[in-house]
């Protein structure tokens, strides 16, 4: 399939939503969890067992992302929207023939295997159009692609729930849950897949700007810079914080207020874990846009620097005022959406738009990474803190200090970043090869 | 229209319908799920 390209007219603005329904639609993955008390009880799984699709789901992503990036550039958007509406419907679909049949492995291969690998495809399938229509706002597009990625849990957490409340909760109700999520998400991607373009003389413009000495590295020498591993340092150190709340946003709010005068409940909880959803999504869109004018190094020097600063406030000042933790711990999460959607914007400026697709999958490894690094030293330390005896805030203090580090490490990782060598960019083609593509 | 935004030509109005419809496509259901959001949200000053 050859990337389809703009017919004259065509506008940059229908775009966005080509990317927004594919990142909305696979967005849903944060919203698994919603599945799981349901299959738990209708199938007799454990809590480990009922989240094995979704994390299998997250490892997928991390690797079609990281090895199908270059296929992506190569075929373009509409192929990678096409393999990702295939893959994250079929998923569902093989999941609902495993609900149905009770084969539970057939939910985990579904959901986690196939939709898994429509998770990282359909995540990079837009970026690289993205920043070709917006060279002027490259910040602002991919913000706002990334940003539907987290509305898409907003969306399908309440959706699902009233599905399962009006199909029951049982083995048939979970498999048309997952038949009618399947479907429509077919649907709804559909979109994207119909109205996605590259602009017009989109690959003529790389090759003359490689011809006029800019910055064009494929993906391949992209990963042999240094710029690339402290760009994967910054991105790891950045979401390993913000995991760091996220993972135990409700039970942290509850403990480091427990022994006030006003104890948060559960509802209020909720209500916290709900915010910080809300942070998240804004500062994908807002951090992102606002890289568009500060640079993109600066806006991760207030990521790291500032995310510090929130991190040490919450650490000596959070247990003694609730309004003081709660507006630290939203900064940190919106900090912690606009590194994820800046990330395609720095790339584009240090490698150029020629594989910027594919090196952004290959980056999303230090979220894999971060995924697992984050929840293990919050949950490891608060267990080892409580077995101490310990409680409150306490449980927390070390954590803390952690992510402070990591912050430290990841802006110094920052300020190393320099312009690519020379030596990486792409040969130039010659004058007749820079006219022949399209 | 250009890729680098320098000349932007009329949009035509058989697009510019386009453009809301493939917006509104999007925008609906992430107001419903902002809803949702921002109802669970106030629970934190309520609850």
């Amino acid at each position: 399939m050859s990337p389809p390209i703009a017919p004259a007219g065509w506008s940059r603005w229908l775009v966005p939503p080509a990317a927004l329904s594919v990142h909305l639609s696979i967005g849903q993955a944060y919203a698994w969890s919603v599945f799981k008390p349901p299959l738990e009880s209708a199938l007799g799984l454990s809590g480990t067992q009922s989240a094995l699709p979704f994390q299998l789901g997250i490892v997928m992503l991390g690797l079609s992302a990281a090895f199908g990036g270059t296929l992506v550039e190569r075929h373009g958007p509409r192929w990678a929207m096409t393999v990702a509406l295939v893959c994250f419907s079929s998923g569902f679909l093989l999941s609902a023939l495993g609900a149905y049949t009770e084969q539970y492995w057939l939910i985990v291969l579904g959901y986690g295997f196939v939709g898994g690998i429509g998770l990282g495809i359909g995540y990079i399938s837009p970026v690289s159009t993205l920043i070709k229509w917006f060279p002027d706002r490259p910040g602002m597009a991919t913000g706002i692609a990334i940003m539907g990625f987290g509305g898409g849990a907003l969306i399908a957490s309440p959706w699902s729930a009233q599905m399962l409340e009006s199909f029951g909760t049982g083995s048939s109700g979970i498999a048309l849950a997952f038949l009618v999520h399947g479907l429509t998400y077919a649907v709804f991607m559909l979109l994207g897949v119909l109205l996605v373009r590259v602009p017009r003389g989109a690959a003529r413009a790389d090759a003359a700007a490689a011809a006029r000495g800019g910055v064009q590295v494929s993906a391949r020498g992209a990963v042999r810079t240094p710029q690339f591993w402290l760009l994967w340092i910054v991105l790891c150190a950045n979401v390993t914080a913000g995991i760091g709340i996220l993972e135990k946003a409700a039970p942290m709010i509850t403990d480091f207020f427990a022994e006030t005068s006003a104890p948060v409940s559960a509802t209020a909880a909720a209500g916290f874990v709900a915010l910080l959803s809300a942070a998240n999504m804004a500062g994908r869109i807002g951090w992102s846009s606002t890289s568009d004018l500060i640079g993109r190094k600066n806006m991760y020097r207030v990521y790291l620097g500032v995310g510090a600063v929130m991190y040490a406030l919450i650490a000596l000042f959070g247990d003694s005022s609730k309004p003081l933790f709660v507006l630290c711990a939203l900064v940190v999460l919106s900090f912690y959406g606009g590194g994820f959607a800046t990330a395609p914007a720095y790339l584009k400026d240090l490698f150029g738009t020629y594989q910027v697709g594919a090196i952004h999958g290959r980056l999303l490894t230090a979220w894999s990474t971060a995924g697992v690094l984050g929840p293990l030293i919050v949950n490891w330390i608060a267990d080892r803190q409580e077995e101490a005896g310990r409680h409150g805030s306490a449980l927390y203090g070390l954590s803390f200090v952690i992510m402070i580090g990591l912050l430290v490490v990841g802006f110094v990782a920052n300020e190393l970043v320099r312009p690519v060598h020379a030596r990486h960019h792409v040969p130039a083609p010659a004058p007749k090869e820079a006219a022949d593509v399209v | 229209m250009s890729s680098d935004g320098s000349q932007i030509p009329p949009v035509p109005s058989g697009r510019r319908a386009l453009i809301a419809f493939t917006w509104l496509w999007v925008g609906l259901p992430l107001a419903y799920g902002l809803y949702e959001l921002v109802r669970k949200a106030t629970q934190l000053f309520t609850g």
